[in-house]
């Protein structure tokens, strides 16, 4: 990808070259064109600061709502919504620690190991695992992987109750944390997968003739070559996944019967809920300064993405820079 | 690296060039002692199948590792034990989605009938019903935020690449970027923020549907088309400026029709991952058991949020609302499959094809 980057950055420059020949800049057709594509991009400038706006002219009201009316089970906004925010990181975490070293593998299947002539298709068919709507994620993930899963749960919690993420008892329908966490495991390998392999194609070819010249066996010359220089390529692909494992809303909504409590038990039927899944679940039927709290909660998810993300591709766009340069 | 470099020279002292070294197919023979142990405990002791698959997967790997350990030593050891793992990863992959598309077409595949297409749940109670007020809700509202985004997305790719440069085109690239991970709930609420100013709380519409998943596609838009513009040889902008042609025209009548199939694609790719959002739909669209043609009034069915009640809310009794879900499921993935793959043709067959 860098490449056609490159490449096409001295286009700007051929576009500009009508500056020489003054008229051209002034004919009408040329204004109105040049006008309506400047605007549209501040029309994305715009819609940013909009959404955040109307979140927060929205959201205000339930920022300082109370009482089991407005806030049911919680006395305030922020006891209301610190369960919801911990139950969100907790099952942005487990996809994580599920995702990313498998994500990594793949990557380096399809950037190393596979042969060239599939390894293209290869990562089409991880893509794909992108394009199945989260819906039908959320259906499969209740209906067939939660009842697969519990004989496991049956067996953590008997066997390994001793750690506290199993101190079960064991759910008997088996749609539990631990079942969100791997739908939304599924649901973010792709992101990471593919930014990885992007990162880990880029690692300079010299570099891993050099390592297999001193002979080095592949394992090796990957070790020393490419995880060196995909570690932070690799760091932010992992946030792009948290930022959307944190906003999954449909999976966990589907899957797990949540309540406002804080619990390390991955494997019991007590579960914490997610912001989006409790947004989902109760606006349906909410109805005035309700409404105003879900849009606070809402605010604040909108907040931690945005600053996951924005981190993630602040340090994509530096990596960019240097490999460019380079 | 330098460090690497002076660890390293120790190594091949160790291993003289004459080294022993496994037969070249023996990853296969020993997958195969490793399969077939497992499908004996499958036979002979009912273990379950995923269960003799684990197992048969770690005998592997402990078996090459210490054939490996003992024959060639501990570095091709760890070289072919890594192998396994990364191999192991990506295999573990497929199976979500095989298991997926699996899943919905063996239960949705009942569901499918002339019935299911042509009726909505109108009056329905238990048995029958259908998606057709959910597939015209869907094609509606998608189709309304693809009016939105296009043009929106199409007209910034074009700031971007031909006209921007300085502080503001960098933020917004950068900012569209960050977009693409706004959380789709965020953008529904955003959508009912925007439009109960104007109408009053409680708000439902289709329309506002659309305005939810635009800012979901716009991104998407922009970047494709960023960077199919990026694509386009400057020799070709410079021949038609050259010969007087405006700017504006050069960039209507030459750049785009050249990058036409790219941008078509990435259309067509931001239209799939928009049909399958469910939470702002559900969110500001509603949900009805009527055909509502009108995005400007009352709620709106679409096949995510008909998959998501009917999960949700069965009725009694629950397998028929069950059933319908997984029929509605199974549409959706075949949408979903087949944009993607019209973008792949689109990109495959309409794209100039250079020499290179």
């Amino acid at each position: 990808m860098a490449s056609p980057t490159g490449a096409g950055a001295p286009g700007n420059g051929g576009g500009r070259s009508p500056e020489v020949t003054e008229p051209v800049r002034h004919r009408l057709g040329d204004r109105l064109f040049s006008g309506t594509a400047t605007l549209a991009g501040i029309l994305i400038l715009v819609i940013l600061a909009g959404v955040a706006i109307f979140l927060l002219t929205e959201g205000w009201p339930g920022l300082s709502a109370g009482g089991p009316e407005e806030t049911p089970g919680a006395s305030s906004f922020w006891s209301y919504v610190g369960p919801l925010l911990f139950g969100t990181v907790l099952a942005a975490a487990i996809a994580l620690i599920i995702a990313t070293p498998l994500a990594i593998g793949i990557a380096l299947f399809i950037s190393h190991y596979a042969p060239r002539r599939i390894a293209g298709s290869l990562g089409y068919l991880i893509d794909l695992l992108a394009a199945v709507p989260s819906v039908v994620y959320g259906l499969w993930g209740a209906l067939y992987l939660a009842p697969k899963l519990q004989p496991i749960y049956d067996w953590l919690a008997s066997n390994l109750s001793f750690i506290p993420f199993f101190a079960g008892p064991a759910s008997p329908t088996g749609r539990t944390m631990l079942t969100a966490g791997i739908v939304l495991a599924i649901m973010v390998l792709p992101i990471i997968t593919a930014i990885s392999r992007e990162v880990f194609l880029q690692t300079p070819k010299l570099h891993e003739e050099a390592a297999l010249a001193l002979g080095a066996t592949r394992w090796e010359m990957i070790r020393m070559t490419v995880l060196p220089y995909g570690r932070s390529g690799v760091v932010s692909a992992a946030m792009l996944g948290l930022g959307r494992a944190l906003g999954e809303t449909l999976a966990v909504a589907m899957v797990l019967s949540p309540s406002l409590v804080y619990t390390f038990n991955l494997i019991s039927s007590t579960n914490s809920s997610t912001i989006a899944a409790n947004i989902a679940l109760q606006f349906p039927e909410a109805s005035g300064v309700q409404v105003n709290v879900l849009i606070a909660t809402g605010l604040v998810l909108f907040v931690i993405t945005f600053l996951v993300n924005y981190i993630a591709r602040a340090v994509i766009a530096r990596k960019r820079d240097f490999s460019g340069a380079g | 690296m330098t460090t690497t470099l002076q660890k390293d020279p120790s190594a091949p002292t160790e291993e003289p060039l004459d080294a022993k070294q496994l037969p070249r197919l023996v990853n296969w023979y020993v997958l195969g002692g490793a399969v077939v142990v497992g499908g004996v405990l499958n036979l002979l002791l009912g273990w379950n199948l995923a269960g003799c698959a684990v197992l048969a997967l770690i005998l592997y790997l402990v078996a090459i590792y210490v054939l490996a350990r003992v024959v060639e030593g501990r570095r091709k050891a760890t070289n072919r034990l890594m192998t396994g793992l990364v191999t192991t990863a990506f295999i573990l992959a497929l199976l979500p989605l095989v298991a997926v598309v699996w899943t919905v077409v063996d239960n949705g595949w009942g569901a499918l009938s002339a019935e299911f297409f042509s009726s909505s749940m109108r009056n329905v109670v238990g048995e029958g019903g259908g998606i057709y007020h959910a597939i015209w809700g869907t094609i509606i509202i998608t189709g309304l935020s693809t009016l939105i985004s296009v043009p929106i997305g199409i007209m910034t790719g074009i700031y971007l690449v031909e006209y921007g440069s300085g502080a503001l085109a960098r933020q917004i690239t950068f900012l569209v970027d960050v977009m693409t991970g706004i959380p789709s709930i965020v953008a529904g609420l955003f959508a009912y923020a925007l439009f109960e100013l104007f109408f009053g709380p409680g708000i439902r519409m289709g329309i506002g549907g659309a305005v939810a998943l635009s800012l979901l596609m716009t991104p998407i838009i922009i970047r494709s088309t960023e960077e199919m513009l990026k694509l386009v040889p400057d020799e070709l902008r410079e021949a038609s400026l050259a010969l007087g042609v405006p700017k504006w025209r050069t960039i209507v009548k030459v750049v785009l029709p050249t990058a036409i199939a790219g941008i078509v694609t990435g259309i067509t790719i931001g239209i799939a991952r928009v049909i399958g959002e469910t939470a702002p739909l559900l969110i500001i669209a509603g949900s009805t058991d009527s055909v509502n043609f009108n995005p400007f009034s009352e709620q709106m069915m679409t096949l995510p949020v008909f998959t998501y009640f009917s999960y949700k809310q069965p009725g009694v009794p629950p397998e028929f609302g069950i059933e319908r879900a997984w029929g509605a499921a199974l549409v959706l993935i075949l949408i979903v499959l087949v944009l993607n793959l019209v973008a792949r043709l689109v990109s495959y067959w309409f794209s100039p094809k250079v020499k290179s």
